[in-house]
């Protein structure tokens, strides 16, 4: 008896081994590498780093930059995504489902991608303005290169992460508390500030702290459009210092991109004391309130909608195209101007483009497909599994991907800076860093989806394998996998599209042979060659879109939430 | 406090009608259950009154006010209607006393006068000191008063219950109904409580209306509601009526016409009017069988005996109609045995009037 306990207890320690170690190399290595070059640089403990950081002037103002932007976007986000999923959520308008397609498809655009759109709208050589003769003078200030415009970009990227995380709490309220009120005698909009939006304060704030941590942590959007301003904001700091420094500039990085990290932190702490001060907790479920009657105003209320997915999506992305077609700087677009020669160019003849997509696409698979492949058993264990330690899991999986995405590079070029130890085996100056900062950063995106699809899985389907005789190894190989994969895969192309056009990772770790598309679209716009750069933007929007069609014949396999553009 | 008047009120959803050609008439100050299986419309009927759901034809009236027809609708905060809901639905942001002053607050309502009133409506529930509680820090009996009192302080025209003990344990439901009943005797209000069961809706109601697949089955009083049923329907949800089929074989006399049943001959109760006819069917409850003492009645076959307590729960298949299941009770000493012959007699029973007969 004793062999065969031995054997059945034998492959659960086996898997729990193989995900502590998944666990310890790609969420906790990195970040105790972080904190031991802040405490103890060098092997000794030493506050020399952090004071040089603190002396520094560039310190004070890029963290000012990085609050002001940070804040002022997260204000934006919330108020624009709330209300949206306010008029989507609780009144008759119609469409609803392409509403909130439109409405989502900016957050599955990178920032860089969106920073690019809207620069090439409002530009003095737009090829949009130029179709109505109203672009400014070539020479003057794009108005986007601001502060404002900062934010309001902010805004606009993460306006339906608020939104998605709203719309989720609005969907829980049960129409039981709205009736009383009304009853009671309040109004819609009485109802709406005293009942509905107290409620949604948990989910508001939730939603807060993620965009707060979003838009301090954004690379894209203040590259493209702080960097030409000199407004540095954190991440760009640390761009620009690395960029001119290289290695030697490391220590000093890590300090700001610890204190990228603290900021962040002391958004979601924020969050925590504002939910606990009063009791929110809604008990009962129910059906959802009856949607408003929004009557004459109903046509109004759609058209101002509309407009807006007009402003935030439609509008940049065929300025996107239209600069994608444009020959040259400030040419005027016309049927005999018109070109294709920007796609061939970056398809075809760039030798950096061409490695930029080549080396995209295959990053992008193989952190979607490791992902998939550990987000499964790392889910059993979460889900399903018994001991209590693995809730920690959970929450260390969350870490890189919850920290702005700088301080994972920065981790990991502290991590594999030199040869690993014993093997000699040389990562730094490799695209197998940027595979690793990858494989760290975006194995949540698979495991959550993966966790709520265990949710939904009756356990008594895994039980019945095992009372069969199926061991444990067995029962994954073919009952648990078939049971969550369409949750688990939706979660990997989920990582494929974010993967694809990544800039904030990649910006840090390539070197020449291992460029990005995001880095290569990146070192365009900054050589003035906006026409290439929205080329490759076109390319990298379209095989987005392509996927979210495709992922879309998923959906009736997925537990509901999987797909974020889903309603 | 009004009257409330239902006419002709249909709700259809899509293609199921889930109201269907309703009209009741609840007097002012009337106590009026709604009865009936789960699915059987009440509950859309209780949102047709508050107004979370329009009519697709018929009216409403609270008091003199139409409030609901095809026409439109007047917004439920309008209405003056109070509710007390299953779930308690209280605002868990809120304190007691909040929950209870929201409507006060609404209306705009002098603070410190506002401030008497949830006293007073605490007090009447017997939460005195309560109000800064948070509902979560409630028990369940506690959160109905809460809720009760918050419907109350309004000074509604109607109070809309909505199953309010579905979600109590047995001996908290009793003190509750007690609790309902006193409220209702103290303040005189209107009111329509919906429920699926029985025991509470005959404790508390002065009229019941029964319902099943979207139509009013039956609006009476308890006692003719036992006693009396219109219909099929309504005799077996009913303390579990046995129907069983009848030919009349005599004109109404005094209430009462001669009747033959599973090849027996006796006298049951009926409406006035009745005539000779076949295909009848009688209703008797299983106080109204008995083992016959005098060899009168009809013979068949034990089926089952439950012993209870004091007494068994017999079923019995009477031999001329095999397919029927007769229950009954017999007191201790119980004599019968499953698979035993034995001979039935019915003291009395109900002439179900015939389909399409108004009362």
């Amino acid at each position: 008896m004793a062999t065969r306990i031995r054997e059945s207890r034998g492959q659960e320690m086996a898997l729990t081994a193989v995900v502590a170690v998944v666990i310890v190399l790609f969420s906790l290595l990195p970040m105790l590498r972080l904190i031991k070059e802040i405490a103890a640089p060098g092997g000794t403990l030493s506050t020399v780093a952090v004071e040089a950081g603190l002396r520094s002037q560039a310190t004070w103002i890029a963290t000012w930059h990085t609050l002001v932007v940070g804040i002022g976007g997260t204000l934006l986000a919330v108020l624009s995504g709330t209300a949206v999923a306010v008029l989507v959520s609780l009144t008759d308008i119609r469409g609803r489902s392409a509403l909130v397609l439109c409405y989502v498809m900016p957050l599955m655009i990178a920032p860089q991608v969106t920073a690019l759109a809207w620069l090439q709208l409002f530009g003095p050589a737009s090829p949009f303005l130029k179709l109505f003769g109203a672009a400014p003078p070539l020479g003057t200030k794009n108005p986007l290169y601001s502060t404002s415009g900062i934010i309001l970009l902010l805004g606009v990227q993460y306006g339906p992460l608020v939104f998605l995380l709203v719309r989720a709490g609005l969907r829980k309220l049960p129409r039981e508390l709205v009736e009383a009120a009304r009853a009671g005698g309040a109004g819609w909009f009485t109802v709406l500030v005293t009942i509905v939006l107290p409620l949604m304060t948990p989910s508001i704030m939730a939603a807060a702290a993620l965009a707060f941590v979003s838009c301090v942590g954004n690379f894209g959007i203040p590259a493209f459009l702080g960097i030409p301003a000199n407004y540095l904001v954190l991440p760009t700091l640390i761009y620009q210092k690395l960029a001119g420094g290289g290695p030697a500039v490391l220590g000093e990085t890590a300090f700001l991109s610890v204190l990228i990290g603290v900021i962040a932190m002391a958004g979601i702490l924020a969050q925590e004391g504002m939910s606990r001060r009063r009791d929110y907790r809604i008990s009962s479920t129910s059906l959802p309130a009856e949607p408003y009657e929004l009557g004459r105003w109903r046509p109004v209320v759609q058209a101002g909608m509309w407009l807006l997915i007009v402003l935030v999506l439609f509008l940049p992305l065929f300025g996107l195209v239209l600069t994608s077609l444009v020959p040259g700087y400030g040419i005027a677009l016309t049927a005999k101007t018109a070109t294709l020669d920007n796609y061939r160019f970056v398809l075809f003849e760039h030798d950096a483009a061409n490695r930029a997509f080549f080396n995209s696409f295959w990053l992008s698979i193989a952190a979607a497909f490791f992902a998939v492949v550990v987000a499964v058993p790392v889910g059993y264990l979460i889900a399903w599994g018994k001991q209590r330690w693995v809730r920690l899991l959970n929450l260390s999986v969350e870490l890189p991907y919850a920290l702005p995405g700088v301080v994972l590079a920065i981790a990991s070029l502290l991590l594999f800076l030199r040869p690993i130890p014993l093997t000699g085996i040389q990562l730094y100056n490799t695209v197998w860093i940027i595979l690793y900062a990858y494989l760290a950063r975006f194995l949540v995106l698979a495991l959550r989806p993966t966790i709520s699809g265990y949710h939904q899985i009756d356990r008594a389907l895994e039980e019945a394998a095992q009372v069969a005789g199926a061991g444990l190894f067995t029962r994954m190989r073919t009952i648990i996998f078939p049971l969550v994969a369409p949750a688990a895969i939706a979660g990997g192309l989920l990582i494929f599209m974010t993967a694809l056009s990544e800039l904030t990772v990649s910006a840090l770790l390539w070197s020449s042979g291992s460029e990005t598309i995001g880095v290569v679209m990146f070192s365009f716009e900054q050589g003035g060659d906006s026409n290439y750069a929205a080329a490759m933007s076109v390319v990298t929007v379209a095989v987005t879109f392509v996927l979210m069609l495709v992922t879309n014949l998923l959906a009736p396999h997925l537990p509901s939430g999987a797909l974020p553009w889903r309603d | 406090m009004a009257r409330l008047s239902l006419d002709h009120v249909t709700k259809s959803f899509a293609d199921f009608d889930a109201v269907k050609d309703v009209s009741i008439d609840v007097a002012d100050g009337e106590f009026l259950a709604v009865l009936g299986p789960s699915g059987c419309g009440k509950t859309t009927l209780l949102r047709l009154i508050a107004g979370f759901e329009k009519v697709t034809s018929g009216e409403i009236c609270i008091g003199s006010d139409l409030v609901s027809n095809s026409g439109g609708s007047v917004a439920p905060e309008k209405r003056r209607v109070g509710i007390v809901f299953q779930n308690y639905a209280l605002w868990p942001h809120m304190t007691v006393a909040e929950n209870i002053g929201y409507s006060l607050k609404v209306a705009k309502l002098d603070k410190a006068v506002a401030r008497r009133k949830v006293e007073d409506a605490l007090a009447l529930v017997n939460l005195q000191g309560m109000g800064e509680r948070r509902p979560a820090n409630l028990s369940g009996g506690q959160r109905q008063r809460v809720a009760l009192a918050r419907c109350l302080v309004a000074a509604p025209s109607l109070v809309l219950f909505d199953e309010p003990l579905a979600n109590l344990d047995v001996h908290l439901r009793a003190s509750m109904e007690d609790e309902f009943a006193a409220f209702h005797k103290r303040t005189g209000t209107t009111i329509v409580y919906i429920t699926h069961d029985q025991a509470e809706a005959m404790a508390l109601a002065d009229r019941i209306a029964v319902m099943d697949h979207g139509r009013l089955m039956q609006l009476a009083t308890p006692r003719e509601l036992y006693h009396e049923p219109a219909n099929e329907m309504v005799a077996s949800f009913i303390s579990q009526g046995i129907l069983l089929p009848a030919d009349v074989l005599s004109s109404e006399d005094g209430g009462h016409c001669k009747v033959r049943v599973l090849g027996t001959e006796l006298v049951v109760r009926c409406r006035p009017g009745e005539r000779p006819r076949a295909g009848a069917k009688i209703c008797c409850r299983s106080a109204d069988l008995d083992v016959s003492p005098d060899g009168l009645g009809f013979d068949g076959l034990v089926k089952r005996v439950v012993y209870q307590g004091g007494a068994a729960r017999i079923e019995f298949a009477p031999a001329a109609g095999p397919d029927l299941t007769l229950h009954f009770e017999q007191p201790d000493p119980v004599t019968l045995e499953s698979g035993a012959q034995a001979r039935l007699r019915i003291k009395s029973g109900w002439l179900i009037p015939a389909a399409g007969t108004a009362p």
